[in-house]
């Protein structure tokens, strides 16, 4: 590759040291991965020296193997349950443990030093075995995930003496409330990142301000409800150096000593970059943070449910440098039009909804998005949850806004029309798909027929995920997709009338992605047994919920979930009983 | 039984047609939507005559909530912790099956509309028609045939009542009421 194709040189009479500093240079995984097919020797030198491994599905293959083929193993990323878990649709217990992983190296002696897990279980024994099991440990990262308590995170705190980062994101941990950040021994120096926002529990104060005064290194902060303001303000005095801070509670009295003192301390923090919190808030107090939002490139009120338009508004009118900002739907259509003539380097936005289960309630419409794409060419990241869109927005959204690499549109009625045409939005996506040709993940939604898969299957030739739901009107939908979207890796399809011809002509697809989710389709027993046969190489899943037993389904009867996905390792051993495994 | 017409179920029907069509061909699509898991009507809920009501109230006020699993698709974790402006009560109840040892099918109780251990003994005696008898934390449920027992989230089969109300509805997963032969391992005289 560096070399050019001169014939005289022979990469093999280098000797390996050289080749192993060259392909440190390689840092993607794709590219690794090609590395190691180039000739056997190349093989050998990057199996040995590859240390960061990326496992987009912990069933693909199994630990032991991993260790084998990758024994100077480092870093591990671990995905678990497939995407659509996170919304309720996968059972508990169907599996994505932790445990075997850590078992398996700690009895290899993998020199492990970075954990990220994303949906997976993760038991107490599993972070104790962790804790003991890796002197050089440094980093774990856990997102969405669940199985453990505060007591796992005493054992992470206690036992990893070179523990730089613990980064708790969005996970349901069982709280008992004990002193699990009293943990950190008083030698414990080396923290860099410490999130626990999503702790539900009381903490020790006195303990986190003399684990903050000893860490020169933390430069990442987010605190959980429980940590009062008066707190905070002591917090910042420690840390003036923070480049990423979420505050607890944010709610205080503005005529107090604590609320003058934080404003002072606010101000010496001129590193600050990235905020997020305001879990409790009291609105009328946000001023004393408009010193730092001119420096702020991450802004991410999404749980600040406390806080109403108005004062959104009037904050985001000082963040001009913001390149990424989570926001509520409370904003408005209004509230994103501040945002686009003051966010100008806007790259990602994310509105959720304040109120999820009133369809009738969102506050932001395709008015919104609009007034964003006109004041923000730079977005490439959307995750919009509105009431309603039409086709004409969209089509202005793609002239508009050209580098969308994620766009994923929620509607709130999953099949609401255009409301001023009465039409399908199928024009709309198509729009924003045929000018986007970097669109590397999109999810769909609103009334759609099998016309917007036609076009996703001609122009998303990066697409490498998809979301769809409530969508199609026949086989053709998917087909369109299976054949069209060379790049696809993931699919997840729900409630769409999608059935065993798409699942079955697209057989030959499935390997190349890494999987497909199917629930509540078309899709038939028979159908599913028959492609687990026809590919060894694929695990075909049902979820089957109802306590019916084997016996008594037929071939011809719908299953409600399936999940598909390519592995090494066969049949997965830990299924549960509701998991078929044809 | 009030009639289809009464319980305005076409206006939370989700079907792929458009509003305020009755498209026979819409309707033949919608067979996969019968099946998705959409929140029970109020004629098929639970026995508890507190959840009923505030059931039909919310299917059949104008405003209503399409209440379908998984949608919108919003992480748990952000649907649990996100505190709405409103503090009305919340849609979101603990929803646990329910089945007893010998009956053909499962029911589903709200375990956030009891207060306690009792209210929601009483309940299950209704539905399913049993006596739990006594409870005491020494030998369980004492003199009954039926013994409610509880998944917690570790997947282990615990006795319903031994531990605190709020760490019980934040861990039971599941109910079952077991035949007081097969309960004998928690404890329980028959």
């Amino acid at each position: 590759m560096f070399w050019g194709s001169r014939k005289t040189i022979n990469m093999n009479y280098f000797p390996d040291e050289v080749l192993e500093h060259v392909f440190d240079f390689i840092r993607s995984h794709k590219d690794r991965n090609s590395v190691s097919l180039v000739c056997k020797s190349w093989y050998k030198i990057e199996k040995y020296s590859r240390q960061k491994v990326f496992l987009g599905n912990c069933y693909s293959i199994g630990p032991e193997r991993l260790i084998a083929r990758f024994p100077g193993l480092k870093s591990l990323t671990l995905k678990g349950k497939p995407h659509f878990a996170d919304f309720n649709l996968v059972p508990d217990d169907w599996g994505g443990f932790l445990y075997p992983w850590i078992k398996a190296m700690a009895k290899s002696r993998i020199g492990l030093e970075e954990l990220k897990l994303k949906r997976m279980v993760v038991s107490d024994k599993s972070l104790e075995l962790l804790s003991k099991s890796f002197p050089n440990f440094k980093s774990l990262v856990l997102v969405s995930c669940e199985g453990f308590t505060t007591d796992g995170l005493a054992a992470i705190a206690s036992n990893c003496r070179f523990l730089k980062e613990l980064d708790l994101q969005e996970n349901e941990v069982e709280d008992h409330r004990g002193h699990w950040l009293s943990c950190f021994p008083e030698s414990c120096t080396s923290l860099a990142s410490l999130n626990f926002a999503c702790l539900k529990g009381e903490i020790n104060l006195a303990s986190l301000e003399r684990l903050v005064a000893r860490s020169p290194n933390l430069k990442s902060l987010r605190l959980n409800r429980a940590v009062p303001f008066d707190t905070l303000q002591r917090l910042l005095i420690r840390a003036p150096q923070l480049v990423d801070l979420g505050t607890g509670s944010y709610v205080h009295d503005p005529s107090s000593e604590a609320y003058n003192k934080f404003k002072a301390a606010i101000q010496s923090c001129k590193s600050i970059r990235s905020l997020s919190g305001f879990l409790e808030v009291a609105p009328c107090c946000m001023s004393a943070i408009y010193p730092i939002c001119e420096n702020l490139t991450f802004l991410n009120l999404s749980y600040a449910a406390g806080l109403q338009s108005n004062e959104l508004t009037k904050l985001i009118q000082h963040c001009k440098r913001l390149q990424r900002l989570w926001i509520l739907d409370c904003i408005g259509d209004k509230g994103l039009g501040v945002v686009a003539s003051t966010c100008n380097e806007l790259q990602e936005l994310r509105v959720f909804p304040s109120d999820p289960f009133d369809a009738g309630n969102a506050a932001v419409t395709e008015e919104g998005l609009v007034l964003v794409s006109e004041g923000c060419p730079k977005l490439n990241s959307l995750l919009y949850f509105c009431q309603q869109m039409t086709n004409a927005a969209l089509i202005t959204v793609a002239k508009n806004c050209t580098n969308f690499i994620r766009f994923r549109l929620c509607i709130l009625n999953p099949i609401k029309p255009d409301p001023v045409t009465n039409q399908p939005l199928d024009e709309g996506f198509g729009a924003i798909v045929r000018s986007c040709k970097g669109l590397k993940r999109l999810s769909l939604s609103g009334l759609l027929t099998d016309q917007v898969f036609y076009y996703i299957g001609m122009y998303a030739k990066k697409l490498e995920m998809l979301s769809v739901a409530f969508a199609g009107e026949s086989d053709k939908g998917m087909l369109y997709v299976l054949n069209g979207c060379k790049k696809l890796r993931k699919l997840e399809i729900r409630d769409c009338p999608f059935g065993d011809a798409a699942l079955l002509e697209g057989m030959g697809k499935y390997e190349t992605m890494r999987s497909l989710w199917m629930s509540t389709c078309e899709v038939t027993l028979g159908a599913c047994k028959m492609l687990a046969k026809k590919m060894p190489n694929l695990n075909v899943e049902i979820i089957n919920e109802t306590e019916q037993t084997d016996s008594n389904l037929d071939d011809s009867q719908k299953v409600d979930k399936m999940y598909l996905y390519r592995t090494l390792v066969g049949h997965r051993e830990d299924a549960p009983e509701f998991v078929w495994l044809l | 039984m009030a009639s289809e017409k009464d319980l305005n179920l076409e206006a939370t029907e989700l079907r792929l047609g458009l509003p305020g069509t009755s498209d026979e061909s819409a309707k033949n699509q919608m067979s996969a939507t019968p099946r998705s898991n959409k929140r029970a009507l109020p004629e098929e809920s639970m026995s508890s005559n507190a959840t009923a009501s505030k059931n039909c109230d919310q299917e059949t006020t104008p405003h209503t909530k399409a209440q379908v699993v998984g949608w919108p698709p919003i992480r748990s974790y952000r649907k649990n912790n996100l505190q709405p402006k409103k503090s009305e009560a919340e849609p979101s109840g603990i929803y646990v099956k329910v089945s007893m040892d010998g009956a053909p099918y499962l029911r589903k109780i709200d375990l956030k509309v009891f207060k306690g251990y009792t209210e929601l003994l009483k309940a299950l005696e209704d539905m399913f028609k049993f006596k739990a008898g006594e409870y005491s934390e020494r030998e369980g449920y004492n003199g009954s045939e039926f013994v409610p027992t509880y998944e917690d989230k570790y997947g282990d089969w615990m006795l319903v009542g031994d531990v605190p109300w709020e760490m019980f509805t934040n861990s039971c997963k599941k109910l079952r009421i077991m035949k007081g032969s097969e309960a004998r391992g928690l404890g329980c005289v028959v």
